[in-house]
């Protein structure tokens, strides 16, 4: 085996980004004080869900996150030789390490708090989930009522006085830490129940890999696939509204390249242009807090903020519905599919002892794996939307303040600095005084612009630290897609011409690439072309039919797209990190959705 | 009862007809498309070496190698020059008759191979019980065919094997109507290499069978899902040389293949569907994984069975998954560990 990966303290800085490291708080970077430890761990790339370098806000999705899996893994389900995930920020980039537990006495005591605990869970599935349920809708609802107040030359009278309410100041700070309580307590309900959806599907999924080792993906997807989730139904909007628009003899309206803007301009003069605006409104709610992202970029915006990527969906839906092609999802089919593909493993395996435990794990694993999708509409769409336009309301305030030039702007302080930022407001705005924030931030957020603009054209390594000797994580593995093999190559500094991101969904397909970074660009891709863009979320589902394979940046293994793709049966990979950049519109790409690699053929 | 026809033999039939026969027969029966043929018997082998001949290997030392290679000389040579029994000769001429009538064909090519009487596999895979001889036609070259199996019984491999194990005495000999083979090769029911049940592996190569049996080439490989219906992975190999009928002398031989055809795969993806659904269709029959050979006729692209028999590798090994509550599997899945191991 190899010496080992680069060491996380010898990474160099690229040019341009020098001083990144006071963006992220200090419990998020390599310590030289605790050098030793450090450099002799495995530190890999999360490239799956943070494929660009973090905006200093945006760390809390990362945070956030962390606080709650290690929470559950380690503390709460007491995973017998598994506690949390560690992350660290380089070069802008999160890495992550898993943290396990070795003592075999200390594994058993473990066990014996795990098994009831989960026992519990499972048995008891269907009222956990309701129970989740109202308590994600409850923060889902204080988070949009929040009150993000601006501070008034005076305060009014019958506020303070009469009704003795906290001064604005006041209110913004706390509704400001409310906030962020509110979308860390959404992302500890985040992963209650998604790691035990995971540990079904798991188990499910080294059963038949034990009983089939040839098994592929897509067959283990299809024999849980058709069932309805949430995050299909703002796409069904979609389609609703395209089908709407034909109806009232609108659908001229939509035309390939035109913007939402002149779309809703011409639909604005007509009786029934205006009657399918109403229609539109009322079908925004939620679900237009779909974001365009995956949810963990404060500038992938919701849809209703954004409405580029639904109004090039519908026109894509507007223009397959006029060629009389059939948009609802072939759920009979996959139904009959699943049946079938379950039916026939199910024969072939050895013995009635085996058909017994195939049936139990694929009856648990179809009953608890929608969940996998569905939460994230709650929480990284519709909650995480509403947390960041939240923020920009908080950074509303500081901007009409002089702390930085545009609302936006906040995003490029970290949590703690904007708290710090509202402490210097609120101080300065109760004594008259100007506060410092308007000459301390302006050059900061600058330049934190041309440092994340540096760190954007960095290539992060895969991995950092030491080769580890096991990794006892199943997850590592089968989410991730971490292999031996993959490890190294990694160490060994295999490059070539390739790209590398996860195989999502099997199968060779060579094509000519179609690069779509912006969701205007829809209307652009060909019959057969491989797509290659940013994040494959739910409403690029309309050039599905179009395509032969997919490529992104952004997405893992349970990413949304990679779900569509096996529902389609193309070849998937996701989360490269920087496929967009490295391909371009006309290159010849062969995508290997079995090996997670993408060649430029020429 | 020295020669019995396929069609009318059945699985019942391994200690009369050896497990070749009775599985081609079965599986005539069954309505699978398996070239005509029939079964030399024990009682002709009986009726031939077993008096005189048996009580020369009695008593055998298994580990004195050089005296079972002497033995086996000698023995081989007098099976070879002991005369048939006229009853036999006459069976086994009328039994290629109406085979010949059958098929209405004069003088039809045969292949002439050792059928094992033993129910274990094991003992049909130890040499000098897979004796095949291609391509003989008239009566007497089917004779002289059936007499170099029956002297096959005695080489010394076979014999230190009986001696260690015990086992059948006494072998029967298969017949059969010659492909003549534009493709052939191997099909097992599960993948021998990973052992999945739900895949069906293909070895192919062109010509007879015989060189891929044999390891002379590198064939093309295919692996396809009997659930998806779709191949896995398909490789293909350098395919170096073909068997074939040999015009001139009789019997066969061997001959490069031109470029042109070793670069490209020699089944289309129908055949291999094809192939791999009768290869499903002879393991429901059985209610096992089986090992079979094929080919695919030269003229007419029909594609025969020529041997059934079971896998027993993976059949003995597959693993039982841990029962359990879902906690426990849970945690089993945990506790496996290793998963990614440097």
């Amino acid at each position: 085996m190899s010496d080992g990966f680069l060491n996380p303290f010898e990474v160099e800085t690229p040019p341009g980004a020098e001083g990144w490291e006071e963006m992220y708080p200090y419990y998020l970077l390599f310590d030289p004080a605790r050098r030793e430890s450090e450099e002799n761990r495995f530190w890999f790339y999360n490239g799956m869900h943070f494929p660009e370098p973090m905006p200093a806000f945006d760390m809390i999705t990362a945070e956030s996150c962390y606080l709650s899996i290690g929470l559950y893994q380690g503390r709460v389900f007491s995973i017998p030789n598994v506690l949390g995930i560690e992350h660290r920020v380089v070069n802008g980039y999160v890495y992550i390490t898993s943290n396990e537990v070795s003592d075999p006495a200390e594994i058993e005591r473990r066990l014996q708090t795990f098994l009831p605990r989960i026992g519990f869970y499972y048995e008891n599935w269907d009222t956990l989930v309701a129970r989740w349920q109202v308590e994600v809708d409850r923060r889902i609802e204080e988070l949009a009522a929040l009150e993000v107040p601006r501070l008034p030359a005076i305060e009014d009278e019958q506020e303070l006085i009469h009704d003795h309410k906290l001064g604005s100041n006041y209110r913004l700070m706390a509704a400001y830490d409310r906030a962020i309580h509110l979308y860390n307590e959404l992302n500890q309900l985040h992963f209650e129940l998604l790691l035990l959806a995971y540990g079904a599907y798991l188990t499910f999924f080294q059963f038949c890999q034990g009983a089939f080792p040839d098994i592929g993906l897509q067959s283990m997807g299809q024999m849980i696939a058709g069932y309805d989730t949430t995050m299909m139904r703002p796409d069904d909007e979609l389609k609703q509204l395209a089908a709407k628009a034909i109806e009232l003899g609108v659908d001229g309206e939509f035309a390939d390249g035109r913007s939402h803007e002149d779309v809703l301009a011409a639909l604005g003069e007509s009786d029934a242009g205006r009657s399918w605006i109403e229609e539109l409104e009322a079908r925004k709610h939620p679900w237009f807090f779909m974001s365009t992202g995956d949810g963990f970029y404060h500038h992938h915006r919701a849809w209703a903020d954004d409405l580029r990527l639904p109004f090039a969906a519908i026109t894509g839906y507007v223009a397959q519905l006029r060629e009389g092609a059939e948009l609802a999802r072939p759920k009979e089919q996959l139904l009959a599919a699943r049946e079938r593909i379950a039916a026939e493993y199910r024969e072939l395996l050895p013995g009635e002892d085996e058909r017994k435990q195939f049936d139990e794990m694929l009856g648990l694993c179809r009953h608890v794996f929608p969940h996998a999708e569905s939460h994230k509409f709650f929480i990284e769409h519709w909650g995480t939307s509403l947390f960041f336009n939240k923020i920009r309301e908080v950074g509303a305030v500081l901007a009409e303040n002089g702390f930085f030039p545009d609302a936006e702007d906040v995003f490029y302080l970290d949590i703690h600095e904007v708290h710090e930022a509202l402490s210097d407001l609120g101080l300065a705005w109760a004594a008259g005084a100007p506060a410092r924030g308007t000459v301390y931030w302006p050059p900061r957020v600058a330049r934190r612009k041309e440092i994340l603009a540096a760190l954007a054209e960095w290539t992060p390594p895969p991995a950092l630290g030491v080769v580890p000797d096991v990794i006892n994580d199943p997850t590592v593995q089968l989410l991730w897609g971490v292999t031996a093999e993959r490890l190294r190559a990694w160490a060994g500094g295999e490059e070539g011409g390739g790209i590398d991101g996860y195989a999502a969904s099997p199968g060779v397909v060579e094509g000519v690439a179609r690069v779509v970074r912006d969701v205007n660009e829809i209307g652009t891709v060909q019959q057969g072309d491989v797509l290659v863009c940013p994040v494959t979320a739910p409403s690029w589902a309309p050039v599905f039919p179009k395509i032969s394979a997919a490529v992104s940046d952004i997405g893992g293994m349970m990413s949304h797209a990679a779900i569509i793709a096996r529902e389609y049966g193309m070849p998937a990979v996701v989360g490269t990190g920087h496929a967009t950049k490295r391909i371009k519109t006309g290159d010849r790409v062969r995508v290997d959705g079995d090996t997670g690699t993408v060649t430029i053929l020429d | 009862m020295y020669v019995v026809p396929f069609r009318a033999l059945g699985l019942d039939d391994i200690p009369l007809a050896g497990g070749k026969s009775a599985h081609l027969g079965d599986l005539t029966q069954a309505g699978f498309p398996v070239p005509p043929g029939f079964a030399v018997t024990t009682r002709a082998f009986d009726a031939v070496v077993a008096e005189h001949v048996l009580e020369l290997v009695d008593g055998l030392d298994p580990e004195d190698v050089a005296a079972l290679e002497a033995r086996a000389a000698q023995v081989r040579d007098l099976v070879e020059s002991l005369p048939v029994p006229e009853e036999v000769a006459d069976a086994i001429r009328h039994g290629y008759a109406l085979l010949a009538e059958e098929i209405g064909v004069d003088r039809p090519a045969v292949a002439v191979r050792s059928s094992a009487v033993a129910e274990d596999a094991a003992d049909a895979s130890f040499a000098g019980m897979q004796s095949t001889y291609l391509w003989l036609r008239g009566a007497d070259d089917a004779l002289a065919g059936v007499r170099r199996c029956w002297a096959s019984y005695f080489n010394a491999e076979a014999l230190a094997y009986r001696a260690q194990h015990g086992g059948a005495a006494g072998m029967s000999v298969a017949v059969q109507y010659m492909v003549d083979a534009r493709v052939a090769g191997v099909m097992f029911t599960l993948n021998p290499v990973s052992g999945d049940p739900s895949t069906i592996a293909i070895d192919a190569s062109y010509g007879l069978g015989v060189t891929v049996v044999g390891g002379e080439v590198t064939p093309d490989s295919f692996l396809w899902s009997k659930v998806t219906r779709e191949l896995v992975r398909s490789q293909v190999g350098a395919k170096e040389v073909e068997c074939v009928a040999d015009p001139d002398a009789g019997g066969v031989l061997t001959r490069p293949v031109p470029d042109e055809l070793r670069s490209r795969p020699c089944l289309e993806p129908a055949e291999v569907e094809h192939l791999a659904e009768l290869g499903r269709a002879v393991e429901r029959h059985y209610g096992r994984p089986q090992d079979l050979e094929w080919a695919i006729d030269r003229d007419r692209d029909e594609i025969f069975l020529l041997q059934a028999r079971p896998e027993t590798v993976w059949a003995a090994k597959r693993a039982v998954a841990g029962a359990g509550s879902t906690a426990e599997r849970v945690a089993a899945l945990y506790l496996k560990g290793g998963w990614i191991k440097s």
